[in-house]
């Protein structure tokens, strides 16, 4: 399956060169770029892991670039995201969220049904992935 | 005014000379203002008119009461300020009248209505009354809740960002069982939607009971959001007889765990508000479908105009409010529609005429209102959708996805492959307006479905004449 989170997860994997086109519109809008990593891919799981704090007041996408690069580089066989920050007022949270690292193979997600009384079912989903220590899934 | 005395008198006064009419008031911050469209009888005077309408909105009645005297009754007295003619439309006024604060309940859209929208409707001196916009002081919005969760809540709830949300209304709207509903729901959501919707007359009928239908949608959802990493919802419509009723469909609806529940505007503005106050503690989205609203929101000349309503809603707190979609099948005038879109989602929204937007209204920290496009759109109109609407939005294709030539999960897959593509573009500095047909054109190279869904609705476009448009353009606009 493909992890379908994310701005542009139905569009064929960005290049480089695509992903720096939508840094530098996200500096544009004076964003802050926010590099983050996870072999943890719950759709609830909100926390990935940060790849250093975010960048603020960049002008222009080369230094975001390096980060990204670093942190795909370190992080091969995990998710990898760009984040893009908005500090106005009346927005104040993320504007942009794009996936530029995925796993070679994305065993996706368990459904449990918990059959309880009558014919209600509390569900939950499970990675396949997380059921092995953090650090060894996707190897 | 009359000399105290004078005024006083037993006996019938025309409502300028009772107080209602006051040229040189200047407006308190704290007033409430509200300008209508009035149409006069024949021979009746513009000014005595809109005195008219401020008195019978406010304290007056037919003739002079003694027993004002033992009020501040001046302070009581809703005052018309300013009349002028309606640009190109003879025997038409806006008048603007101004409420003190004092005149309103606190937290309470029934009782601003009442005032605002009650008696005065129907009253013979006039040919035709309409409710064209508001300013609400700060003072009052504080009172009121606002929407239960916000867009910018909602977007992290639901862990979606940077494009506008997508959705479809089940089709049929009625007579399908609840096993062949989810199925629906499930191909939808696992196609790549965001959102799928039970539309404003699905309730409970005999083909389909609401438990049913939510048990096997919420088995959709599940399966939808495991089979795609992606927080997945659906629209439970919990619409019912009785608040009784809501509350229990509601609290059915979080039990099994559904991150959004809908009403209908037709349960009236108190119900609206308790919903409200009950999706807030239930941390629950809360859908508006306005159905109902054409009855009296589509004609200039009588009636409320919509983006009135849009404030109402985003005061009595809703988080979904249909709001227009320009290009679609449904009135919607593209300066008035932005003008309605402005009052969902600004912090503060800039008085503009061409907008019918005819105030400065802060917002005082109310959440932003999500605002919902649909009705007879489909991915073929993508960019001028995020061109006339932005990125705030839920994308509705009813149609648009399950009349999809090769299934319902293709359709899914058409729309979101074409919104991703096309926000991908904008933000790459493409000139979608005038690009989007190619940029469109190129993905559906290597995307099927899109190309199936392009080449099935190509020609299908809703250029009709818009009813309800603003007046300070010079000429009306076609979508």
């Amino acid at each position: 399956m493909r992890i379908t989170q994310g701005t542009f997860s139905f569009l064929p994997d960005l290049t480089d060169d695509e992903i720096r086109a939508q840094i530098d519109y996200a500096i544009e809008q004076g964003w802050a770029i926010g590099i983050e990593y996870t072999d943890d891919p719950h759709p609830r799981n909100c926390y990935w892991e940060m790849w250093g704090n975010p960048l603020f007041d960049l002008h222009d996408s080369a230094g975001a670039m390096r980060e990204v690069l670093a942190c795909r580089e370190k992080n091969r066989a995990c998710y990898v995201r760009v984040n893009a920050f908005d500090s106005t007022r009346g927005f104040e949270t993320t504007r942009l969220s794009f996936i530029v690292n995925r796993p070679a193979e994305e065993p996706g997600f368990l459904l449990k049904r918990h059959e309880v009384e009558g014919r209600h079912i509390q569900y939950t989903l499970e990675s396949y992935a997380a059921q092995a220590p953090a650090g060894r899934r996707y190897e | 005014m009359a000399e105290q005395r004078d005024r006083y008198q037993a006996g019938v006064m025309p409502y300028a000379q009772m107080g209602y009419w006051d040229p040189d008031y200047e407006p308190l911050d704290t007033d409430v203002i509200a300008v209508f469209r009035i149409t006069p009888q024949d021979g009746v005077d513009a000014v005595e008119a809109a005195a008219a309408v401020a008195g019978e909105s406010s304290t007056a009645t037919w003739t002079v009461v003694w027993t004002d005297r033992l009020t501040a009754c001046d302070r009581y007295r809703a005052k018309a300020y300013r009349v002028e003619a309606v640009p190109g439309a003879p025997g038409q006024y806006f008048s603007y009248i101004a409420y003190n604060l004092d005149l309103f309940e606190e937290g309470s859209i029934a009782n601003l209505t009442a005032s605002i929208i009650g008696n005065v409707f129907g009253f013979k001196p006039l040919k035709a009354l309409r409710l064209e916009d508001m300013r609400i002081p700060v003072a009052y919005l504080k009172t009121f809740q606002g929407p239960p969760t916000g867009i910018v809540v909602e977007r992290e709830r639901l862990d979606k960002f940077g494009r506008p949300l997508l959705g479809a209304t089940t089709k049929p709207k009625l007579g399908l069982s609840g096993k062949n509903y989810g199925r629906v729901v499930y191909e939808a959501l696992k196609g790549g939607l965001d959102f799928v919707k039970d539309d404003e007359n699905i309730n409970s009928q005999p083909f389909m009971h609401w438990r049913d239908r939510y048990l096997y949608c919420m088995e959709a959802v599940n399966k939808a959001a495991a089979a795609t990493g992606e927080v997945k919802g659906h629209y439970l419509n919990v619409t019912a007889a009785t608040m009784e009723d809501m509350y229990e469909r509601a609290d059915f609806a979080k039990q099994l765990g559904s991150c959004i529940v809908m009403i209908d505007l037709v349960i009236g503005y108190t119900a609206i508000q308790s919903m409200a106050k009950w999706a807030r503690r239930n941390d629950m989205i809360l859908h508006l479908h306005r159905a109902g609203h054409g009855t009296y929101t589509r004609q200039k000349t009588h009636g409320v105009s919509f983006r009135v309503i849009a404030k109402w809603m985003r005061m009595a707190g809703v988080d979904h409010i249909h709001a227009g979609t320009v290009v679609g099948k449904l009135e919607g005038d593209p300066n008035v529609i932005k003008g309605i879109y402005s009052n969902c989602r600004d912090s503060f929204t800039q008085k503009n005429l061409e907008h019918g937007v005819f105030f400065d209204q802060d917002w005082a920290g109310l959440r932003k209102v999500m605002p919902v496009a649909s009705g007879g759109i489909h991915a073929g109109q993508m960019h001028q959708l995020i061109s006339y609407l932005g990125e705030d939005v839920v994308l509705q294709f009813g149609g648009g996805t399950i009349g999809h030539p090769q299934g319902i999960q293709a359709g899914a897959t058409a729309n979101r492959v074409a919104l991703e593509t096309m926000i991908k573009a904008r933000n790459e500095g493409r000139d979608i307006w005038n690009e989007g047909p190619e940029i469109l054109a190129v993905a559906a190279r290597w995307c099927a479905p899109l190309r199936a869904a392009l080449e099935t609705w190509k020609d299908v476009t809703f250029n009709y004449q818009s009813t309800d448009t603003a007046d300070f353009v010079p000429t009306a606009t076609v979508a």
